[in-house]
Protein backbone atom coordinates (compact mmCIF):
# COMPACT_ATOMS: atom_id res chain seq x y z
CA UNK A 1 0.00 0.00 0.00
CA UNK A 2 1.58 3.24 -1.07
CA UNK A 3 1.27 6.52 0.74
CA UNK A 4 0.80 9.56 -1.51
CA UNK A 5 2.08 7.53 -4.48
CA UNK A 6 5.58 7.21 -3.06
CA UNK A 7 6.92 3.68 -2.92
CA UNK A 8 9.83 2.87 -0.72
CA UNK A 9 12.70 1.63 -2.82
CA UNK A 10 15.33 0.80 -0.25
CA UNK A 11 17.63 -0.77 -2.75
CA UNK A 12 18.13 2.37 -4.80
CA UNK A 13 18.63 4.38 -1.60
CA UNK A 14 21.17 1.79 -0.49
CA UNK A 15 23.15 1.98 -3.71
CA UNK A 16 23.12 5.79 -3.83
CA UNK A 17 24.15 5.96 -0.20
CA UNK A 18 26.95 3.43 -0.64
CA UNK A 19 28.38 5.19 -3.71
CA UNK A 20 28.39 8.63 -2.17
CA UNK A 21 29.63 7.47 1.24
CA UNK A 22 32.47 5.32 -0.13
CA UNK A 23 33.54 8.14 -2.42
CA UNK A 24 33.82 10.43 0.60
CA UNK A 25 35.74 7.84 2.60
CA UNK A 26 38.27 7.32 -0.19
CA UNK A 27 38.72 11.07 -0.54
CA UNK A 28 39.39 11.28 3.19
CA UNK A 29 41.94 8.51 2.96
CA UNK A 30 43.74 10.23 0.13
CA UNK A 31 44.07 13.41 2.18
CA UNK A 32 45.00 11.57 5.35
CA UNK A 33 48.49 12.15 6.73
CA UNK A 34 50.63 9.08 7.17
CA UNK A 35 50.72 9.42 10.94
CA UNK A 36 47.34 9.73 12.56
CA UNK A 37 47.18 10.93 16.12
CA UNK A 38 44.29 10.04 18.39
CA UNK A 39 42.99 13.58 18.02
CA UNK A 40 43.02 13.35 14.23
CA UNK A 41 41.29 9.99 14.31
CA UNK A 42 38.60 11.42 16.57
CA UNK A 43 38.09 14.45 14.30
CA UNK A 44 37.89 12.22 11.26
CA UNK A 45 35.36 9.98 13.01
CA UNK A 46 33.16 13.04 13.45
CA UNK A 47 33.53 13.89 9.76
CA UNK A 48 32.72 10.30 8.79
CA UNK A 49 29.56 10.44 10.87
CA UNK A 50 28.47 13.67 9.20
CA UNK A 51 29.29 12.16 5.80
CA UNK A 52 27.11 9.15 6.59
CA UNK A 53 24.06 11.23 7.48
CA UNK A 54 24.71 13.55 4.58
CA UNK A 55 24.98 10.64 2.13
CA UNK A 56 21.75 9.01 3.24
CA UNK A 57 19.93 12.36 3.15
CA UNK A 58 21.21 13.00 -0.37
CA UNK A 59 20.22 9.49 -1.44
CA UNK A 60 16.65 10.07 -0.28
CA UNK A 61 16.68 13.64 -1.56
CA UNK A 62 13.86 16.06 -0.93
CA UNK A 63 11.22 13.36 -1.00
CA UNK A 64 10.98 13.14 2.76
CA UNK A 65 10.70 15.79 5.46
CA UNK A 66 13.43 14.17 7.59
CA UNK A 67 15.95 14.13 4.73
CA UNK A 68 15.07 17.72 3.84
CA UNK A 69 15.68 18.67 7.47
CA UNK A 70 19.17 17.10 7.42
CA UNK A 71 20.06 18.74 4.10
CA UNK A 72 18.79 22.09 5.35
CA UNK A 73 20.84 21.80 8.54
CA UNK A 74 23.97 20.86 6.58
CA UNK A 75 23.58 23.80 4.20
CA UNK A 76 23.04 26.19 7.08
CA UNK A 77 26.07 24.84 8.88
CA UNK A 78 28.23 25.32 5.80
CA UNK A 79 26.88 28.78 5.18
CA UNK A 80 27.07 30.08 8.73
CA UNK A 81 30.22 28.33 9.76
CA UNK A 82 31.51 30.13 12.84
CA UNK A 83 28.73 32.72 12.81
CA UNK A 84 25.65 33.01 14.96
CA UNK A 85 22.69 31.19 13.46
CA UNK A 86 19.75 33.39 12.53
CA UNK A 87 16.48 32.77 14.31
CA UNK A 88 14.10 31.01 11.99
CA UNK A 89 10.44 31.94 11.72
CA UNK A 90 8.60 29.09 13.35
CA UNK A 91 5.17 28.21 12.05
CA UNK A 92 2.50 27.22 14.52
CA UNK A 93 1.88 23.54 14.10
CA UNK A 94 -1.01 21.62 15.57
CA UNK A 95 0.64 18.54 16.97
CA UNK A 96 -2.32 16.24 17.73
CA UNK A 97 -0.29 14.06 20.08
CA UNK A 98 -2.16 11.13 21.61
CA UNK A 99 -3.37 12.08 25.10
CA UNK A 100 -0.97 11.18 27.89
CA UNK A 101 1.83 10.44 25.43
CA UNK A 102 3.09 13.97 24.96
CA UNK A 103 6.44 13.45 26.58
CA UNK A 104 7.09 10.30 24.54
CA UNK A 105 5.99 12.02 21.35
CA UNK A 106 8.31 14.91 22.20
CA UNK A 107 11.23 12.53 22.72
CA UNK A 108 10.51 11.06 19.29
CA UNK A 109 10.36 14.55 17.78
CA UNK A 110 13.84 15.21 19.12
CA UNK A 111 15.21 12.02 17.57
CA UNK A 112 13.74 12.35 14.09
CA UNK A 113 15.23 15.18 11.99
CA UNK A 114 12.65 17.90 11.51
CA UNK A 115 10.32 16.19 13.95
CA UNK A 116 9.63 19.31 15.98
CA UNK A 117 7.61 20.86 13.16
CA UNK A 118 5.54 17.79 12.32
CA UNK A 119 2.03 16.87 13.33
CA UNK A 120 1.55 13.41 14.81
CA UNK A 121 0.58 11.68 11.56
CA UNK A 122 3.56 13.01 9.65
CA UNK A 123 5.83 12.26 12.57
CA UNK A 124 4.82 8.59 12.57
CA UNK A 125 5.17 8.28 8.79
CA UNK A 126 8.51 10.01 8.73
CA UNK A 127 9.75 7.91 11.65
CA UNK A 128 8.97 4.68 9.81
CA UNK A 129 10.87 5.81 6.71
CA UNK A 130 13.71 7.22 8.79
CA UNK A 131 14.15 3.94 10.67
CA UNK A 132 14.27 1.93 7.43
CA UNK A 133 16.90 4.24 5.94
CA UNK A 134 18.94 4.35 9.16
CA UNK A 135 19.04 0.54 9.18
CA UNK A 136 20.26 0.56 5.59
CA UNK A 137 22.92 3.11 6.51
CA UNK A 138 24.11 0.99 9.43
CA UNK A 139 24.21 -2.20 7.35
CA UNK A 140 26.28 -0.59 4.61
CA UNK A 141 28.69 0.95 7.12
CA UNK A 142 29.09 -2.45 8.77
CA UNK A 143 29.83 -4.11 5.43
CA UNK A 144 32.45 -1.49 4.61
CA UNK A 145 34.08 -1.78 8.02
CA UNK A 146 34.17 -5.58 7.75
CA UNK A 147 35.86 -5.37 4.37
CA UNK A 148 38.47 -2.90 5.56
CA UNK A 149 39.13 -5.16 8.53
CA UNK A 150 40.21 -8.11 6.43
CA UNK B 1 -1.10 15.44 34.60
CA UNK B 2 -3.46 14.34 31.89
CA UNK B 3 -4.12 17.19 29.53
CA UNK B 4 -6.63 16.22 26.92
CA UNK B 5 -5.77 19.09 24.65
CA UNK B 6 -5.50 17.12 21.45
CA UNK B 7 -9.03 15.74 21.37
CA UNK B 8 -10.83 19.00 22.11
CA UNK B 9 -8.73 21.26 19.93
CA UNK B 10 -10.47 21.66 16.60
CA UNK B 11 -9.82 25.31 15.83
CA UNK B 12 -8.25 26.10 12.47
CA UNK B 13 -7.21 22.52 11.71
CA UNK B 14 -7.62 21.91 8.01
CA UNK B 15 -6.62 18.26 8.31
CA UNK B 16 -8.83 16.23 10.60
CA UNK B 17 -6.60 13.47 11.95
CA UNK B 18 -8.63 10.55 13.21
CA UNK B 19 -7.59 8.26 16.01
CA UNK B 20 -7.83 5.38 13.55
CA UNK B 21 -5.21 6.93 11.32
CA UNK B 22 -2.85 7.24 14.23
CA UNK B 23 -3.53 3.70 15.39
CA UNK B 24 -2.81 2.50 11.87
CA UNK B 25 0.50 4.31 11.70
CA UNK B 26 1.49 3.10 15.14
CA UNK B 27 0.80 -0.47 14.02
CA UNK B 28 2.99 0.02 10.96
CA UNK B 29 5.76 1.38 13.18
CA UNK B 30 5.36 -1.61 15.46
CA UNK B 31 6.38 -3.91 12.61
CA UNK B 32 9.68 -2.12 12.19
CA UNK B 33 10.91 -2.35 15.75
CA UNK B 34 12.76 -5.64 16.31
CA UNK B 35 12.14 -5.55 20.07
CA UNK B 36 8.39 -5.65 19.68
CA UNK B 37 8.24 -7.72 16.51
CA UNK B 38 10.17 -10.61 18.00
CA UNK B 39 8.59 -10.60 21.43
CA UNK B 40 4.82 -10.51 21.01
CA UNK B 41 2.37 -10.83 18.20
CA UNK B 42 -0.36 -9.34 20.37
CA UNK B 43 -1.30 -5.72 20.31
CA UNK B 44 1.11 -3.44 22.07
CA UNK B 45 0.05 -0.12 23.52
CA UNK B 46 0.84 3.00 21.52
CA UNK B 47 2.81 4.29 24.44
CA UNK B 48 5.03 1.21 24.41
CA UNK B 49 5.54 1.48 20.66
CA UNK B 50 6.63 5.11 20.98
CA UNK B 51 8.97 4.21 23.81
CA UNK B 52 10.56 1.31 21.93
CA UNK B 53 10.80 3.42 18.78
CA UNK B 54 12.79 6.04 20.67
CA UNK B 55 15.05 3.36 22.13
CA UNK B 56 15.57 1.78 18.74
CA UNK B 57 16.46 5.08 17.04
CA UNK B 58 18.88 5.87 19.84
CA UNK B 59 20.56 2.49 19.45
CA UNK B 60 20.87 3.04 15.69
CA UNK B 61 22.47 6.45 16.30
CA UNK B 62 24.91 4.79 18.71
CA UNK B 63 25.77 2.17 16.10
CA UNK B 64 26.51 4.92 13.58
CA UNK B 65 28.81 6.56 16.12
CA UNK B 66 30.65 3.30 16.82
CA UNK B 67 30.97 2.46 13.14
CA UNK B 68 32.31 5.96 12.40
CA UNK B 69 34.96 5.46 15.07
CA UNK B 70 35.80 2.06 13.65
CA UNK B 71 36.01 3.35 10.09
CA UNK B 72 38.18 6.25 11.15
CA UNK B 73 40.63 3.87 12.77
CA UNK B 74 40.57 1.55 9.77
CA UNK B 75 41.20 4.38 7.32
CA UNK B 76 44.39 5.15 9.17
CA UNK B 77 45.73 1.63 8.84
CA UNK B 78 44.54 0.23 5.55
CA UNK B 79 45.89 1.27 2.19
CA UNK B 80 44.84 -1.51 -0.15
CA UNK B 81 43.11 -0.31 -3.28
CA UNK B 82 41.73 -3.67 -4.27
CA UNK B 83 39.45 -3.61 -1.23
CA UNK B 84 37.43 -0.80 -2.77
CA UNK B 85 36.38 -2.77 -5.81
CA UNK B 86 35.43 -5.73 -3.63
CA UNK B 87 33.31 -3.58 -1.31
CA UNK B 88 31.45 -1.83 -4.08
CA UNK B 89 30.83 -5.07 -5.88
CA UNK B 90 29.41 -6.81 -2.83
CA UNK B 91 27.21 -3.86 -1.95
CA UNK B 92 25.77 -3.37 -5.38
CA UNK B 93 25.03 -7.01 -6.19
Amino acid sequence: MTQKGVTLNTNSHKIKFARSFIRTLLKMRKNAPSSSSIEEIRKRSQRIKIAAYSSIAHAVGSRRAWSRAILFKLRNRARHHGMMRRRSMKKRVVKNDPPGDQSKANKLRQLVPGGKAMDMCSLLEETAHYIRCLSTQVKVMQTIADHFSK
Amino acid sequence: MSSRRSRSRQSGVSRNITDDQITDLVAKLQQLIPEIRNRSSDKVSASKVLQETCNYIRSLHREVDDLSDRLSNLLATTDSDSAQAAIIRSLLM
